[in-house]
């Protein structure tokens, strides 16, 4: 789904149905689980989600390998678990990264305004008028497949987003009271910004960030998928299920089990970022 | 708006596609430069370092012994006549492999784009009016993990469900004719439709949501419409914006999605033509690729923008907003 879970539908979102109680419940046990098994990996896992067994070869699942091996017998269990690591890092750099420069590109854009502004939003114009993922796709196939280079790529096609809402946030508080009353004390710009100005449109940006978070899980897993990020091997859910989907006869586990995995988490993530919006939204309307 | 005003909005927007069509082509040619190792053996491609005179022959074919400004000028020359040289995997012109491989692309597209719509449109407007009911709930659930599901994913699930299990569809293959294509392009489009729909159905929902709430609709009502009346004629037709900005958003979707599904299914369209040749480093043909897809989705959002002026005869693009 990549680009289109990104935060330009606002206007969509305002009047989502907000998540039953179990839904939501269930959406943070997964992400609990994700994040469990990304961090205690090497301690799960059975084996080596890399570790290769000829003699074993192709099986399906048993007692013994519970989502059954791959055509090289490579451990299907353990490397959906391994994968859950590079399923929360990438995400998490970008979404952080994303934050971090669209509040910052933001809040001088919507601010300041003038030469700045024009130069900010120029740059954010240009992002929005292309396909992000396809501009993905051919940088990072053309710079040289890395799994850092995707994440810098994807952080740069992902800020702009950030950048406009908080652009959008900051020129509404600009008339405020609070904004007028701190330039006549004289305080500097920079104060004012993220001292006075941050907090208030936080409610607007933080639930951005978890669904940044979910539209980078499925657009790196995209690329891996595509074979563009890490390497051959990897145990990485899109990169898994690009490896495995010509077994979908003699194994389907080991392609539906990764790709189940990236379903499940991005979904959670979007369920948890619209459950956040709704309470800091109700905040802000009892202020 | 004036005939006068659309006119001049239109040549604006085109100015302004010019401007963002020649940024985007500097961008192209400079991933000549921008990949790793020397332009030559960039167009090299991988091959052994050719002796002293296949490396003149390059240079000397490519321009590489003018400056920087003067290859982009002779690239950008050929590129608006379409003309994006040679590609190095194939040897046949960048063009004719595009020609070759677009007619898939464009049937795959157009049959997911048909379904998310329909799909999209139906379910969106199912679920406003059955609002907050458990119809509402599955709706709304179904576009959050469509929207979450990437395409390749849906695909795979698909192709298990359908081919595997059930040997409904053909699990491979693109088929001959047009019926046949039709058959085997189902679960390829449907996997778009799944990822492009979630998006139509959210959009769609919120704007009739918003509409049904109206005056007009409630007097509709108590002058006795039908119901069917009210519900298309007055409230969809209010809530037509938002599913037109979908719209244009699941139709380029449906190119970044053509790529991944392409690849799914082992379709050789245009999306697997640029897969192939990213990974084959093969860079004419990469260049000549992304020129025309961001020329399309640029074309996308210039005609979307002037059919809300159809649709809703008050917008009127202003200067600060346009």
């Amino acid at each position: 789904m990549s680009e289109l879970a990104v935060p330009q539908l606002e206007r969509g979102r305002r009047r989502l149905l907000p998540p039953t109680p179990f839904t939501l419940a269930f959406s943070f046990l997964v992400l609990g689980v994700v994040v469990f098994l990304a961090v205690a990996a090497p301690l799960v896992a059975p084996r080596d989600p890399h570790a290769q067994n000829l003699l074993v070869g192709l099986t399906t699942p048993n007692s013994e390998f519970w989502f059954g091996t791959d055509d090289v017998g490579r451990d299907v269990f353990s490397r959906t678990i391994f994968g859950a690591r590079g399923a929360l890092i990438g995400p998490l750099a970008i979404a952080l990264g994303a934050f971090l420069i669209g509040n910052v590109l933001g809040l001088l854009a919507g601010f300041r305004g003038g030469l700045i502004d024009a130069a900010i939003m120029r740059w954010v114009d240009l992002m929005y008028a292309l396909p992000g993922l396809l501009v993905a796709i051919v940088l990072v196939g053309v710079l040289g497949s890395s799994y850092v280079l995707a994440v810098v790529v994807l952080l740069v096609l992902t800020s702009p987003f950030d950048t406009r809402i908080v652009r959008g946030a900051t020129l509404e508080q600009r008339p405020l009271a609070y904004v007028e009353a701190a330039r006549t004390l004289g305080l500097p710009g920079r104060t004012i910004m993220f001292r006075h100005i941050f907090p208030n449109i936080l409610p607007v940006t933080l639930p951005n960030a978890f669904l940044n978070f979910a539209f980078s899980l499925v657009a790196l897993s995209a690329l891996s998928f595509l074979g563009l990020g890490v390497g051959p091997g990897s145990a990485e859910w899109g990169r898994m299920l690009a490896e495995s989907r010509l077994l979908l006869f003699e194994n389907p586990v080991a392609a539906l089990a990764p790709g189940g995995m990236i379903v499940l988490t991005a979904a959670s993530m979007n369920l948890v970022g619209d459950w956040v919006y709704e309470r800091l939204a109700d905040r802000g309307r009892a202020r | 708006m004036s005939r006068q005003g659309l006119v001049l909005f239109v040549l604006r927007r085109l100015l302004a596609l010019a401007i963002l069509l020649t940024t985007v082509s500097f961008g192209v040619f400079s991933l000549l430069y921008l990949a790793p190792g020397s332009a030559e053996q960039v167009l090299l491609a991988g091959r052994p370092a050719a002796d002293a005179e296949t490396r003149n022959e390059i240079r000397e074919r490519y321009n590489l012994n003018d400056s920087f400004a003067e290859q982009y000028a002779l690239w950008a020359k050929g590129a608006v006549r379409l003309d994006f040289g040679q590609s190095i995997r194939t040897g046949e012109p960048v063009l004719t492999a595009i020609k070759d491989r677009s007619g898939l692309t464009i049937f795959l597209g157009v049959y997911g784009f048909a379904l998310a719509m329909l799909a999209g449109v139906s379910l969106g407007i199912l679920s406003a009016v059955r609002s907050r009911t458990s119809a509402d709930r599955g709706i709304v659930m179904f576009s959050i993990v469509g929207a979450s599901a990437p395409v390749f994913v849906t695909g795979v699930f698909l192709l298990y469900a359908f081919a595997v299990l059930l040997d409904l569809f053909p699990a491979f293959g693109q088929g001959e004719g047009f019926l046949d294509r039709f058959w085997h392009l189902t679960l390829p489009a449907v996997a778009l439709a799944v990822g492009g729909s979630a998006l139509v159905v959210r959009l769609t929902r919120a704007g009739m949501l918003g509409a049904l709430e109206q005056d007009y609709v409630t007097f509709a009502r108590a002058r006795g419409l039908s119901a069917r009346r009210v519900l298309l004629a007055y409230a969809f037709r209010n809530a037509l914006i938002p599913v037109v900005t979908a719209g244009a958003l699941v139709l380029s979707f449906m190119l970044t999605g053509a790529a991944l599904v392409e690849v799914t299914f082992a379709l050789p369209g245009i999306g697997a033509l640029l897969i192939d040749s990213v990974n084959f480093k093969d860079l004419p043909m990469v260049q000549g690729l992304a020129m025309v897809l961001a020329t399309v989705v640029i074309l996308i959002n210039l005609l979307t923008d002037i059919l809300y002026l159809f649709i809703d005869p008050r917008i009127t693009y202003s200067e600060g907003t346009a």
